[in-house]
């Protein structure tokens, strides 16, 4: 019997399951690996060499390497074990959810102060 | 005999303990979320709570893949906090109450809810950043805390059923214990927000309006809606909401709502709270 997944109709939306779980196991422990601060370094100084020391897919070591965290939530990346990657980038949850949406940081930014996305608006992109 | 005097519900968004951290509070975007919280410093400093049963989410910092308990309990005597990929918050360490904890693990576990036992965890900005809030930058936090973190990030998360639920086992797991205490319960999270995919941003304020209604007034209706709702409406984070079940089915069946504040946005996340007490 494979598993029941009602939430799969969800535009732009990715429920962490566990298909997704197993998909992404090595992705997010490396990701976990950054909240020691010599990690964080090791990582910084060679990126490339710091990821080929996990058992991670290609697609998911360049997912990473080009900070496409759509592609990294695809590849069973989840976006709490991700925030590890933007943290050691010195950078915001704001900013890492703007770039998923396919909108610049200024018009997320000016549409999160307007009040968000609307729920009708199914993430294609155009925010209101 | 111990005794739960009130409930507190809060978002808990990473960038709020940044901006408290950083000094920039006062700032135009900031000072407007802060000042939904002034009422509750006081609030607070009157009440004098012994202990804090402070229901929040693991995002990911002391339960890697390996393990995921739906419901873990914090029994040790203290709590560190953690480094989140930026280094530890600048805040107190977190001291726990490990009797009563444990004391509520046995009644809780007793009464049918399987709960993990943890005496080593570190507490993410899930839980020190509603303490934050609400007790500002003191050298230590004044009261004890039980931290008790609830699976919300993979599927599936328990029901809204039954963290309320729990959170009536938990009631009952306090008044059953002897030491007189003035203890809180509080339920963290939400409200509406969705941080990942294309549909980044979602804010729904129609639900967190009619959530913050009903939470107070209908909560037995409220944690009968499923977890389907929750992410469809509310955002695929949203589902976090589930978690201030916990704390509205610690108290009694009627609250008095001292204070209630909503805000859009605190970064990419509608903010919430409620202070509740028994009446």
């Amino acid at each position: 019997m494979t598993l029941e997944k009602p939430y799969r109709d969800i535009p732009g939306t990715t429920v962490f399951d566990a298909d997704l779980a197993r998909m992404g196991y090595h992705l997010n422990q490396f990701c976990m690996s950054l909240m020691k601060p010599q990690n964080r370094e090791r990582f910084k100084a060679d990126p490339r060499g710091y990821l080929d020391e996990w058992p991670m897919s290609e697609e998911q070591k360049q997912a990473v390497l080009d900070r496409d965290y759509n592609r990294m939530i695809a590849n069973g990346g989840n976006i709490y074990f991700l925030a590890k990657i933007f943290s050691t980038d010195g950078l915001s949850f704001r900013y890492a959810a703007a770039t998923m949406t396919g909108m610049s940081q200024e018009d997320y930014a000016q549409m999160m102060i307007s009040g968000g996305r609307l729920p009708e608006s199914q993430g294609d992109g155009e925010g209101n | 005999m111990a005794r739960i005097t009130a409930g507190v519900t809060t978002s808990h968004v990473p960038a709020i303990g940044a901006a408290i951290d950083h000094g920039k509070s006062a700032e135009p975007y900031w000072a407007p979320v802060f000042a939904g919280y002034d009422y509750s410093k006081k609030w607070i400093a009157e009440q004098k709570p012994d202990v804090i049963f402070l229901a929040y989410n693991d995002h990911a910092t002391a339960f890697s893949l390996d393990i995921v308990p739906t419901f873990a309990i914090g029994c040790a005597d203290e709590f560190q906090p953690a480094d989140e990929g930026w280094g530890p918050r600048p805040v107190p360490v977190v001291k726990g109450h490990p009797a009563l904890a444990s004391h509520i693990a046995q009644s809780v576990i007793q009464d049918d809810f399987d709960l993990t036992i943890v005496h080593r965890m570190d507490v993410d900005h899930g839980l020190t950043v509603p303490l934050s809030l609400l007790f500002g930058q003191p050298e230590a936090w004044p009261c004890r805390v039980i931290p008790f973190a609830v699976n919300v990030i993979l599927y599936p998360p328990p029901s809204g059923r039954r963290c309320f639920e729990l959170g009536k086992a938990l009631r009952r797991a306090v008044e059953s214990f002897d030491e007189d205490l003035n203890v809180q319960v509080w339920g963290t999270g939400g409200m509406s927000h969705q941080l990942q995919g294309p549909r980044a941003g979602l804010i729904n304020r129609e639900f967190d309006t009619a959530f913050l209604d009903r939470i107070v007034n209908d909560p037995e209706g409220l944690s009968r809606v499923p977890h389907i709702d929750y992410v469809r409406l509310a955002g695929s984070e949203g589902i976090e909401l589930v978690m201030w079940l916990i704390m509205r089915g610690a108290l009694n069946e009627d609250v008095v709502q001292k204070h209630r504040f909503y805000h859009v946005p605190a970064s990419n996340t509608a903010l919430g709270h409620l202070v509740l007490e028994n009446k």
